[in-house]
């Protein structure tokens, strides 16, 4: 038992770690997002499941609020992290300048794509092709 | 108490120390203002870990109360400045309006 509690919280410390280094190298905010959104929601869960073990085990104490804290971080990151996107998008923040793919762009600026998608859109350019030929 | 486990909670606590370290310079030398957003959240989120390993190496489980509260205030912030950062409001009475 101890060495799983050791386990979770080494873990949760080596996994907000690497959270640290990709806000601080990463280049633009879309990319910082990964880094913070993933990785040290995941060593923060980690750290208070090693938390909740330990007061498991060392005093019988089924702590219920740790645990909601632990389902809450898990709800709530990836919806704060999609707010801080989209406002960021809005209010122009401008991406690396090496990226290739922004969907968000493209299905603000051509609704009608956007209302058919991808494989449809291949199908009716298709069909428009062999009518000209 | 576990020697194996002081020793392993000693070290977590640094190593997270230095990971809010790097929030805290990347929360003053954000290029934007939605960097400092990202870095404000995730240094909440990064507390709420750290109060629970004080809370354990404290042998105390009155702290835990505080880390759903902490994880409660940094969601609320964060959704705060990024609507006002988006809209200019927090709060919409008109949703339908463009402005």
């Amino acid at each position: 038992m101890t060495s799983l509690i050791a386990f979770f919280i080494l873990g949760g410390a080596f996994f907000s770690f690497v959270g640290a280094v990709g806000v601080i190298r990463l280049p633009d905010i879309y990319t910082r997002l990964q880094a913070t959104t993933k990785s040290a929601t995941l060593g923060v869960m980690m750290t208070m499941l090693g938390a909740f073990f330990y007061f498991w085990y060392t005093e019988g104490l089924i702590d219920t609020q740790l645990f909601l804290a632990v389902l809450f971080i898990f709800t709530t990151a990836p919806l704060g992290a999609h707010m801080i996107a989209r406002s960021a998008f809005h209010a122009d923040v401008e991406p690396y300048k090496l990226t290739i793919l922004n969907e968000l762009k493209r299905d603000e600026t051509n609704p009608e794509d956007q209302i058919i998608g991808d494989t449809q859109r291949v199908q009716v350019q298709r069909k428009k092709d062999e009518d000209e030929s | 108490m576990n020697t194996f486990l002081d020793v392993v909670i000693i070290f977590s606590l640094i190593v997270l120390s230095f990971s809010m370290l790097g929030m805290v310079y990347r929360m003053i030398s954000g290029p934007t203002l939605h960097d400092k957003i990202v870095a404000l959240d995730t240094l909440g989120i990064m507390l709420m870990a750290m109060i629970a390993l004080v809370a354990i190496s404290l042998n105390s489980a009155y702290l835990l109360v505080v880390v759903l509260l902490v994880g409660i205030l940094a969601f609320i912030a964060t959704i705060a400045l990024a609507k006002y950062l988006e809209k200019g409001v927090i709060i919409e009475n008109d949703r339908d309006s463009d402005d």
